[in-house]
């Protein structure tokens, strides 16, 4: 390994891999949103809907968790375009990303919200609050301190999962990577550099969410 | 606009995608079992009274689990060979990787199940008269994998999707040629239909199946 | 004008196939403490859960003031909008078996949530009739403590203080010492005696015979579903007139 030759290498390099981390963490943290807020649709529906409605979610649910994420990726980028929907690969992928953030949203929450004993319903009824109220200030607080822990791992494997979207020609920092290798060769050490910083982000995002933890765990 | 549904490209290739699908399901079956193996070994590391064996287990764990596997496959099968001079056979790459990575996640697992052991389980076998060793093999290996089973169930079900990557570094596998039909035929609805289909099949298949092992192998209580 | 706080009429109640109630008739006045008294299965606690309207029942009336609550009186008898519920449930209180405190809020968070969002009391005024009630039940102290730094006896007793902060008609007690500690069980029934003797209408379900004995102005024997015998603590448990009573009271050991 020749560390001169790499930094200088690496200066040179540093606005496309810059650049190709800022993809990443960008496409991870909108999937992360938006696939959240899809995935709190999917759970509530799955708990509190109608049979039919339970039925239909459950049904997709499944089905996409029965596909690998990369197998959605490819159908999401190879497809939407077929359907008319003229997408670029980031945004594709993004929908593919969002999907599969949302059906593991989706399930921890179903969990979440059925692991709560039923005597927190009934005293919440026996005082009077309505359904709403029950859920808003009895349920939620609740479920989302237990879906937690599950939620920041679902968030570290949606950047895990930003890597397969270089297949598809997203720029994000596995590609960047690859790209700035094919001009200086330097394959070893950058894909290294690459790999640390994946681990820095992951191990980031799993210190982040410990502290979150600690900090709205109820005194015992 | 008027898209056709045809099938006939699909059902043409259909023993290509078989192939794959028996490829992946392969693939995972190995990386699994070697991976128990290694999961076997960092677990019973991470819970010894050796703190060096500890550190090179937890390392292990900690650095494997935070990365992405799809880096880790690149990594393998094109740094690797550059560095150590030797040309890598794609499959044989891919399967190694996919069994450190499950190792790692299998550690976990194991170390779980280890430490919801009953504290006496150990004790009881040496008051009969066991070693330390028969002890491990007789009494607390067999409880700890009956425990761990659902959890080892669901980390194969994910390590048979995983092997969906392999396609990324040409490996024929049901997704390498669902994408090969996809591009030769355009028939692009019913390719990714069939294809993720059959992989759902294939994981409820495969969880049935893990679940009935489960009940038959369980303790009976 | 009536003093009738609760009048069951001919209650019928089925879980699928099985009916668990099969005709109860029952009236408390203001300041009645009644205990029910049987094994399990007899149906007193789902009695008490139709009551606060945890439980359906398909025929029958249960008023409460004069109000009847759950469903349109017949011959129309439809099942009332969950917000007029919610509000027929606030006429009542519940403590439970599993004091079922809300973990997540402390002891005066727990009683003023009730005061708050159903009574839409300001958040002042809410804080200070619960510590009213804390006070009473004696964990004015720990009003900042979570449920998860308190014993059982002390949760039951934020617990009982939730409901009765609400202002309700009558308090409904389910089996409320049953989950605690022998040591523990004192203390939530000496609040319960206290608040007795305050005159509160209670209908309590319960195991603690003695304590039946001591509180109470009515006694009341279920079994199978039907109440089988009532009256005053000292012939109920004195001169039972049914066998099953006196088979009962045997192995209840009074």
């Amino acid at each position: 390994m020749d560390f001169g030759r790499f930094f200088v290498e690496l200066y040179m390099a540093r606005w496309a891999l810059l650049q190709g981390l800022g993809v990443t963490l960008v496409i991870s943290a909108i999937a992360i949103v938006l696939g959240t807020l899809l995935g709190i649709g999917v759970g509530l529906s799955l708990v509190y809907g109608g049979k039919v409605q339970r039925l239909l979610v459950r049904a997709a649910l499944e089905y996409v968790r029965g596909t690998p994420v990369f197998v959605l990726i490819l159908a999401c980028y190879y497809l939407l375009s077929q359907v008319g929907i003229q997408l670029t690969a980031f945004q594709a992928g993004l929908v593919a990303l969002t999907v599969f953030c949302s059906s593991h949203v989706g399930e921890n929450l179903r969990g979440a919200l059925l692991a709560l004993p039923k005597g927190q319903t009934e005293a919440a009824k026996a005082i009077g609050l309505t359904f709403r109220q029950t859920f808003v200030y009895v349920l939620a607080p609740q479920a989302l301190r237990q879906a937690l822990p599950a939620w920041i791992n679902t968030a570290a494997e949606m950047v895990k999962a930003s890597t397969l979207l270089s297949v598809i020609g997203v720029l994000e920092l596995m590609l960047a990577t690859r790209q700035v290798i094919s001009r200086n060769f330097l394959s070893l050490e950058f894909y290294l550099l690459a790999g640390i910083v994946y681990f820095l982000i992951s191990f980031s995002i799993e210190r982040f969410g410990r502290h979150v933890e600690r900090r709205v765990a109820l005194p015992s | 606009m008027g898209y056709q549904l045809n099938f006939a490209p699909i059902w043409r290739s259909f023993d290509l995608l078989l192939s794959g699908l028996a490829l992946g399901l392969g693939m995972a079956v190995l990386a699994i079992l070697i991976g128990c193996l290694i999961g076997l070994v960092a677990a019973f590391a991470m819970t010894s009274g050796s703190p060096l064996l500890r550190r090179i287990a937890s390392t292990y764990v900690t650095v494997i689990r935070n990365m992405p596997l799809f880096f880790l496959i690149i990594f393998a099968y094109f740094v690797v060979p550059l560095t150590i001079g030797m040309r890598i056979d794609k499959v044989h790459a891919f399967v190694a990787t996919l069994t450190i990575y499950a190792g790692a996640y299998l550690t976990e697992v194991f170390r779980g199940a280890l430490l919801a052991l009953p504290k006496g389980l150990r004790e009881a076998g040496l008051a009969i008269g066991l070693t330390e060793r028969q002890t491990r093999i007789w009494v607390i290996i067999p409880v700890m994998l009956r425990n761990a089973l659902p959890a080892l169930s669901n980390n194969f079900i994910s390590l048979f999707k995983d092997t969906s990557l392999a396609a990324a570094i040409a490996v024929p596998d049901l997704t390498f040629y669902a994408r090969q039909i996809n591009v030769n035929s355009f028939r692009v609805v019913e390719t990714w239909t069939v294809c993720s289909l059959m992989y759902v099949a294939a994981c409820t298949l495969i969880a049935a199946g893990l679940r009935y092992a489960e009940r038959r192998l369980a303790i009976p209580h | 004008m009536t003093n009738r706080v609760l009048e069951i009429e001919s209650l019928h109640k089925q879980f699928g196939e099985v009916e668990v109630l099969k005709g109860v008739d029952l009236d408390m006045e203001s300041g009645d403490v009644v205990s029910i008294i049987g094994s399990s299965g007899s149906g007193k606690t789902t009695l008490l859960r139709c009551v606060n309207l945890l439980e359906d029942f398909q025929q029958g009336s249960i008023r409460i003031d004069g109000q009847e609550i759950g469903y349109t009186p017949m011959p129309e008898r439809r099942r009332r909008k969950e917000a007029e519920i919610a509000r027929q449930r606030a006429m009542t209180g519940m403590v439970f078996q599993q004091f079922n405190l809300f973990p997540h809020m402390s002891a005066l968070g727990n009683v003023t949530l009730g005061l708050t969002k159903v009574k839409k009391l300001p958040k002042a005024e809410a804080v200070a009739v619960a510590e009213r009630w804390l006070e009473k039940v004696g964990m004015i102290e720990r009003r900042n403590h979570y449920p998860g730094q308190l014993s059982g006896g002390q949760q039951q007793r934020v617990a009982i203080a939730r409901a009765i902060a609400m202002n309700p008609k009558i308090m409904l007690f389910d089996e409320v010492t049953s989950a605690l500690d022998p040591e523990l069980v004192n203390e939530v029934l000496n609040v319960i005696k206290s608040l007795a003797a305050e005159g509160m209408t209670m209908l309590l379900v319960t195991h603690e015979m003695k304590f039946a004995y001591e509180v109470s102005r009515r006694v009341v024997f279920m079994n199978q579903g039907r109440i089988e015998e009532q009256g005053a603590p000292a012939d109920v448990f004195r001169n039972p007139r049914s066998t099953r009573l006196a088979e009962f009271l045997k192995n209840a050991k009074f």
